[in-house]
This record gives structure tokens, C-alpha cells and sequence, in this order.
């Protein structure tokens, strides 16, 4: 039979360009983000090659990728991501950057999924990042699994094994380093995933080819969306804390180093 | 000797298309520009039906080597005709840091901190100086007007990522070509059965994945696909591998030679608030950090600009340290009083193939053909590349069309009577004619090319100075053992050694130059830029793009330029006195290619410099 996995994945601003915060009209936001070239965002990327390699040892699987995004930004992501996996893209045309509420993109891709031909709830997975590079209300995944009634939801998951009688073992991160080991009976069921195991796919043009035949067509069909800033309000904002300090030891022994790198992280 | 990584034999996939390109930049932008444009005002039109997907479109596939689109790495001020007659509405304000050009100045910089100046220029400047406050400001004189065959009057100032970004999102909607980022292409695919002397190219070869850094297989090894193509579109510029090899098997017309070359290198520069400077604004300048190097600033809007320098391969001091002396340059007077207090936002260097029509390589032969900057398009009079390389891919994209109404395939001879003919014909020939020797009293000293440079600027290429040009690694200038200059470079070699400071970095305080104040914002070290606005990365699994052919001709090297000159420190003096290669490192800016002074047969170099993946990532550049 195989699996219906449905992965939700955001594209952020490439966590490696010069990020800065800035305020617009609708609030907070990333200075010049239309101006920055996009990436999947990594923790979703994760989700989207387990997806891939867990329908790959189930025949009869089947991918979706459901992004919202602004259009031409998603084309330009899909460019790259194409090549790793096979999938089908299901697109959301909406609005870049900010911090959109949680509850408003929820609602959005949750009525999304609900429409796609031939999905089957008896056979869902959904799929998406734990946390996000440059963004995440933490929630979001939750609560699309909550609107299409999907009481079954692990976060923080790093390994899924399939059994023969259709039940699988999740691994889930815990406190303490630890993973918590959990067996749910059967699909429908919400994956939030880590870093999982699996190395970023190489690029392969065939892949791409294939991808981008449903691609493009689907990009240009793709549903408008506002979304509702339900009255949100922003009480602060803050970046990450980034420090640079490069020095060159040659004479150091790598203990040394060790003992400096953990004495200068608890100054912090 | 060691030597480039082979492609493993193995059975390989393969694919079949009918066009491949390999190289995404402005010359396959307006290749693929035309033909989509033509094939979105009549897509049923039979012409465009593909040959190995009967009843779909044509197959048109793009690779590009960098991760992204946008990972360019040059700002540009550009006429931009060519870019204009393909998109006639366009309008600057739709490419995110585009401006239209408002004014040019040109400046003669004096030396402000007693840099290397021959006697001549020496008395120049004095004599400039004593018109301190008339017409010497900030260390700089302006000429009272700007050369007409440097005018961008009607131009733009772009980012190429962003203009590249622009491009390509709007060739992806069009529908008819794919363009595929973070694929490196490691050659063409030559015909076995036919000699060097029958041209013929049947498609491209992908880079091996999942091999260790000498191209050995390792875990998760995925040999590179055969792409084959009844048309091969090599615009993969003046370093990429496709073009290297072609030109490695069929040579280059007679007569013809790839000599001359720059480093560009430049910073993306937020100004701090309250800057004077309009957008639209374009300098030139000359004269410092050394009398050979040109340097420039262009400022796009919100307040941000971009300020580099060109290092060219005739300014034979074998310790041309490109980022310390763009350091010093963005320190002179004039552009300081306007960057003090900005912040670096991103940083980048490209290889610059400023050979012309001296350079010009084979533009046709069965099954493929050279657009842009690696088929001899820039324009080193004007200081022109982008408009030249679009338009030279706007010419093969109307050759194309027309073979393709006509059915007729793309032999050599076929593409000769419908692309060469166009470009013989363009203003791109003609601008390279008169470009052709504008350049060649630069190798008999400064003061000799500016005359030349003028003579042949004034004259429409009708005169110029004579010159013999060398090959690239007989300009580099020897050190000699046993003189002061060896004495100097020994000891700086020294103490790079025992405080792991960078050595080119050690060599220019050597010679004198003042050591850089860093201030955490603009002023950074060399590694910290590497760092900032964009970053280098390597996706592992590729193997090392930079190999020494001869380590021991390495070690024996006194010059040591290779180290000098890598623009992101990924070069380094290995223990044993040999360079070492650190691909994490690396821009692929392709320097390392022509700063070699040990060359095996007196023109080539002793590096190779082969497809990689990576890079910076960059968009702003």
C-alpha cells in the first residue's frame, strides 16, 4: 500500500548570508529578504529526505512538498531541492519574510492538504521540521496536525522504523541527550523532525528533470493566500548572539584548544 | 607529478537533450533569453518540438557550478544595449540594487602613504601636489572629463547575483529551459571517432560525486552523468572546465593566445548613515595602490556600493596580494571619507580574461558553440564584459532559431554561416577590434600603456603601441635567490611560518605597506571576510579542484605567487615549502590558474584548476 507523506517545509533567507533584523509594516522582519537568496530551511529539509527514503522502502508511497512562499522565491528553491529527491510540489503563493502567525499558516496549509487529489488520510504521514533555522513559532506543525484531526504527533524525532504489521518505532528527542522510544499503531500521525540520519542527497539532473515536470505547471496554478495577523502584536524581537574571534594556533595541542573552547563558551 | 582527478571508468547514465549549456551568467542569460522569448510567441510552432522528446518542447537544460543563481561574484556598471534590447521596458528599479547611472568621474589617485612609484610618476605627482586645494582634493585629481569609449551614460549599475537571480527566475517561469545550480560540469564529451582536427562536442560530462580529494571513489559514489545534445552551449566563463578542455584539445586559431588576465576583487559596502553619495555615481580610478591597478566604485541604491580593484597579470610583482591591497585601496582618501564607519557586507573575486581578440578561442565546431567571456567578449578598452557576453548569447540564441526554422543541423559549418557571421557582423566585434591592442604598452611599463590605452580609446583602435605580450607566468617577475627582494621574501616567509600569519599578508608588510587597522566592520582579516555576507562552502563528496602538477618545481618556486594571489587564503605554504589547497576555502575565482611562475612548456601553468562544487554564497555581489 505505502505511505501518503505530506511534508510541510518554509523557505528561509540562506542562514549563511548576513542576516539583520529589521521592522516594516507588518512588523518584524529580515532586512532586504526578497533581495536574499533562499534555502529550504534545513530542519524541514530533513523531514523531506526522510520522507523520500522512507517512501523508497515502501512501494506504493507517495511525496508531497506543501510550501508557502512568495512564487518567484519558491521557483528559485525548487531549483536545487529538485535535484535530491522525487516529490510533488504542492505551492502557496504568499507573503516572504516577518514572522506570520502561527494559527493563520496553519489554517493555510491545512486546508491545502485537505485538497489534494487523491490523498488518503488512512494513509497520511505528515511531515515537517521540528524547529526552523531563521524562523518558527514552534507550533505551526502542531497545529496543521490538529485542524485535519491527526491526534498522533511526535516532536523533536531523529528515526522512524516501519514494522510488517503497518505499526512503527519513533525515536524522539528528550532532555538530557536522551531519545525517547515510542511505537504508534498506525497512520495518520504528525512527524516533526530533527536532524534525522540521512546525509543531504546528492544532486542528480535526472531527479530534477522528472520534479520539474510537475513543477513548473503547479507553481503557475498556485493558490493565493493572505494570511491574518489575527491581531498579533510583537512585544520583541532578537537575534541569535553572533561573536567571531579567528586565531590562528599552530602550536596548540588540540586538548588545549578544547580547554580554551569550553572555558571562553562558559564566560558566555 | 600528480595530476587533475580522472573521471573513473565506469558505466555511467545518460541523458539526452537538445540543448545543454554549461555555465549560467550573462552570456547563457541572453541565449536562453532569446530562445524562450521566441518560443513563448509561438510554442507550436514545429521548430521548437524536440527531437529526443518527440511531441514536447525542446529539452533546453542549464548546469551552473555555484550553488545558487545568485552566487555571482562582480558588480558591474554596464551601457547594458545589449540587456536592453532583449527586455525594452526594463527598468532598473525592477533588479533589487540596480540604479541607473547619473554621473562618472575619473580619478588619478596620489599615493597618500608612500607606495612603490617609479621616478616619472614620482615627479608627476609632485607636480600635481603643488595644486593642492585647486584641483588635488583628497589625495585625488579629477580629469576634467571622462574618455568617451569609458561613457556607461545610459547604463546600469548591477549586482550580478541579483541580476542573474532576476534573469533566471524569469527564464524558470517562461517554461522552456531548466536551469540547474550546484552542478558541476567536468568537460565535454568528445567524439572518439573523430580526430582533434574535426571539431566535434557531443554533450557534457558531470563532475564525479561521493570521491575523496584526490577523485578517488568513497561512500556514496555517484559517477557523473553523460548529458548528450545535439547542441552544446559553452558559456561557462574564462576558467570553467568545458572551455579549458576545449581549448586544451583543439587548440586556439592561429596566431591566437590566452596571455593576459585580471583578479577582480571587491567589497559590497553598507554606508554609514548620512552618506553623500547618490546612488548612480561611478568612479574610476588609477594610480594607487599601485600604478598598475585600476579600482572602481559604483553605488546601487539604499545606501549600499561596490568598490574593488583589478589586478592585472602584467603588473609582474610576483607578490600581488589582491585583498591587502584592496584593503589600502578602500583607504585612500577619497573613497574613505565616504566608507569610514560602513560595514562590510560582502566580499568577492573573479578572474577577469582580458585577452580580447588575442584570446579569441574556436567559436564553432559540430555540436557546439562559445558565447560570452571565455569566447574573447570583453572589451578591455572599455572595461566592458556583462553587455558583450549577453549579447554574444542573444546572437547564438537568433543563429539557433534560425537553424531551427530551417531544420538544418548544427554542424560547424552551420553554426559558422549563422552565429560567426552574426557576431563578425555586431557592435561587439567592432568594439573588440578596437579594443584589440589598446592594452599592449602595459607590458613595457605604466606610463607606456596609458598611452597606448589612449592613443587606441581616441582613435577607434586605429592606433595603438606595439607590444609583445608573454605568456602569464613569464610576467611574473623573478626574485632571484640570492637579491634583496629574495632576502625580503625569505624572512617574511619566515615569519609567516613561525606565527602562522597568512604569507602574502607577511610579504606586503615586508615590502613596506602599513599594517591594516581592523576594526570589526570593514577593516577584517582576510578569514573573517570569508565569513561575512555569504560565506565559503563545500559540499563534501567533490574532489579537490586545485592540483599542483609538479610538486617538487613547487617547492623549488621561489615566487610563490599562487599563495599571494588566492583571493580566499585557500593556498597556504605547506611545511615542505610546497603550496597546500584547502577546498573549504576556495571562491573559484581561478587566479591560482595564471599566477604560476613555473610553467612546464613556458605557457601553460603548473596548476590545473578543474570543475568544483561550491563557493561563496553570496547574492549581493
Amino acid at each position: 500500500m505505502g505511505f501518503h507523506i505530506v511534508v510541510c517545509a518554509g523557505i528561509v533567507p540562506d542562514p549563511l548570508q548576513t542576516l539583520e533584523p529589521a521592522t516594516g509594516p507588518n512588523g518584524p522582519g529580515i532586512k532586504t529578504e526578497m533581495v536574499l537568496p533562499a534555502v529550504l530551511d534545513p530542519w524541514a529539509a530533513s523531514a523531506l529526505y526522510e520522507a523520500a527514503n522512507l517512501a523508497g522502502k515502501n512501494p506504493g508511497s507517495k511525496v508531497w512538498l506543501v510550501s508557502l512562499g512568495p512564487k518567484a522565491k519558491l521557483q528559485q528553491v525548487m531549483m536545487s531541492v529538485a535535484q535530491k529527491v522525487s516529490f510533488e510540489l504542492v505551492p502557496i503563493d504568499g507573503p516572504i519574510g516577518g514572522f506570520p502567525d502561527a494559527q493563520a499558516t496553519a489554517a493555510a496549509l491545512a486546508e491545502t492538504i485537505g485538497a489534494i487529489p487523491g490523498l488518503e488520510r488512512a494513509r497520511l504521514m505528515l511531515f515537517g521540521g521540528w524547529e526552523s533555522a531563521t524562523r518558527g513559532a514552534g507550533v505551526t506543525l502542531q497545529l496543521v496536525g490538529e485542524r485535519l484531526g491527526i491526534a498522533d504527533q511526535f516532536q523533536g524525532v531523529d528515526a522512524i522504523e516501519v514494522r510488517e504489521d503497518g505499526s512503527f518505532e519513533v525515536l524522539e528527542r528528550v532532555e538530557g541527550g536522551k531519545h525517547q522510544v515510542s511505537v504508534c499503531t498506525g497512520v495518520p500521525a504528525v512527524l516533526g523532525w530533527a536532524t534525522g540520519n540521512l546525509a543531504e542527497p546528492r544532486n542528480n539532473p535526472q531527479v530534477g528533470m522528472a520534479n520539474m515536470r510537475t513543477i513548473m505547471p503547479a507553481l503557475q496554478k498556485a493558490k493565493m493566500v493572505t494570511l491574518d495577523a489575527n491581531g498579533l502584536q510583537y512585544v520583541s524581537v532578537s537575534l541569535p548572539k553572533q561573536q567571531r574571534a579567528t586565531r590562528v594556533e599552530k602550536n596548540m595541542s588540540a586538548d588545549e584548544i578544547a580547554a580554551e573552547l569550553v572555558a571562553w563558551m562558559g564566560a558566555e | 607529478m600528480s595530476s587533475a582527478p580522472q573521471p573513473i571508468a565506469v558505466d555511467r547514465q545518460t541523458m539526452e537533450v537538445d540543448i545543454a549549456c554549461a555555465g549560467f551568467g550573462p552570456a547563457t542569460g541572453g541565449f536562453l533569453t532569446t530562445l524562450t522569448q521566441a518560443w513563448s510567441e509561438s510554442p507550436a510552432d514545429p521548430a521548437f518540438e524536440s527531437k529526443v522528446a518527440p511531441g514536447m518542447p525542446l529539452q533546453v537544460m542549464c548546469y551552473e557550478r555555484a550553488d545558487d543563481l545568485a552566487a555571482g561574484v562582480s558588480g558591474v556598471v554596464t551601457r547594458g544595449e545589449g540587456i536592453r534590447a532583449s527586455f525594452p521596458k526594463l527598468d532598473p528599479a525592477e533588479i533589487p540594487m540596480a540604479a541607473a547611472v547619473k554621473r562618472e568621474s575619473v580619478f588619478y589617485l596620489l599615493d597618500p602613504i608612500g607606495a612603490r612609484r617609479s621616478a616619472l610618476l614620482r615627479f608627476g605627482d609632485f607636480c600635481l601636489g603643488l595644486g593642492r586645494d585647486s584641483w588635488v582634493k583628497d589625495r585625488a585629481f579629477e580629469l576634467p572629463w571622462t574618455p568617451a569609449f569609458l561613457h556607461k551614460h545610459g547604463g546600469m549599475i548591477l549586482s550580478i547575483g541579483q541580476f542573474n537571480q532576476w534573469v533566471g527566475t524569469k527564464l524558470m517561469a517562461g517554461g522552456l529551459a531548466q536551469i540547474w545550480p550546484g552542478m558541476p560540469v567536468s568537460g565535454p564529451i568528445f567524439d572518439g571517432d573523430n580526430g582533434k582536427e574535426k571539431r566535434t562536442v557531443l554533450g557534457l560530462r558531470f563532475t564525479d560525486q561521493g570521491v575523496d580529494k584526490h577523485g578517488v571513489a568513497a561512500d556514496g559514489y555517484m559517477p557523473g552523468m553523460d548529458v548528450r545534445a545535439s547542441l552544446t552551449v559553452v558559456g561557462d566563463g574564462p576558467v570553467g572546465a568545458v572551455g579549458q578542455k576545449l581549448d586544451e584539445r583543439f587548440g586556439l586559431p592561429a596566431g591566437h593566445a590566452r596571455r593576459e588576465w585580471a583578479l577582480g576583487m571587491k567589497m559590497v559596502i553598507e554606508l554609514p548613515e548620512g552618506s553623500e553619495l547618490e546612488a548612480g555615481t561611478v568612479w574610476h580610478t588609477f594610480g594607487f595602490p599601485e600604478p598598475e591597478i585600476f579600482g572602481f566604485l559604483y553605488v546601487h541604491p539604499e545606501r549600499l556600493v561596490s568598490v574593488g580593484i583589478f589586478v592585472p597579470s602584467w603588473m609582474g610583482n610576483p607578490q600581488r596580494t589582491a585583498y591587502r591591497y584592496l584593503q589600502h585601496y578602500i583607504q585612500h582618501p577619497l573613497l574613505w571619507k565616504h566608507l569610514e564607519g560602513g560595514t562590510l557586507r560582502s566580499w568577492g573575486a573573479k578572474s577577469l580574461e582580458e585577452s580580447g581578440k588575442h584570446g579569441e578561442p574556436f567559436l564553432t565546431g559540430d555540436g557546439f558553440a562559445r558565447i560570452g567571456e571565455g569566447s574573447g567578449s570583453t572589451n578591455m578598452l572599455t572595461g566592458s564584459g556583462v553587455d558583450e557576453a549577453w549579447t554574444t548569447g542573444v546572437q547564438l540564441g537568433e543563429a539557433v532559431l534560425e537553424l531551427l526554422h530551417a531544420d538544418k543541423p548544427f554542424t560547424q559549418e552551420n553554426l559558422a554561416a549563422a552565429y560567426e557571421v552574426r557576431r563578425r557582423a555586431g557592435w561587439v566585434e567592432r568594439g573588440a577590434r578596437e579594443a584589440k591592442n589598446a592594452r599592449n604598452g602595459f607590458h613595457r611599463g605604466f606610463i607606456h600603456g596609458m598611452v597606448g590605452m589612449a592613443l587606441a580609446g581616441l582613435t577607434g583602435g586605429r592606433l595603438a603601441l606595439s607590444g609583445k605580450i608573454p605568456p602569464a607566468p613569464k610576467q611574473i617577475r623573478k626574485i632571484g635567490a640570492h637579491g634583496k627582494a629574495g632576502l625580503r621574501l625569505r624572512e617574511a616567509a619566515k615569519v609567516a611560518m613561525a606565527d602562522g600569519r597568512p604569507l602574502h599578508d607577511a610579504l606586503m608588510s615586508a615590502r613596506g605597506w602599513p599594517e591594516i587597522p581592523f576594526d570589526g566592520r570593514l577593516l577584517v582579516t582576510h578569514q573573517d571576510a570569508l565569513l561575512m555576507g555569504g560565506k565559503v562552502q563545500a559540499m563534501p563528496g567533490f574532489a579537490d579542484h586545485v592540483v599542483f602538477l609538479d610538486r617538487q618545481r613547487c617547492i623549488a618556486c621561489e615566487e610563490k605567487t599562487c599563495v599571494a594571489m588566492c583571493s580566499g587564503q585557500a593556498i597556504t605554504l605547506g611545511a615542505d615549502g610546497a603550496p597546500e589547497f584547502e577546498r573549504e576555502k576556495c571562491v573559484h575565482c581561478g587566479a591560482c590558474l595564471w599566477n604560476c611562475a613555473q610553467s612546464p612548456d613556458g605557457e601553460r601553468s603548473s596548476i590545473e584548476f578543474v570543475a568544483g562544487s561550491g563557493g561563496l554564497h553570496s547574492a549581493e555581489n
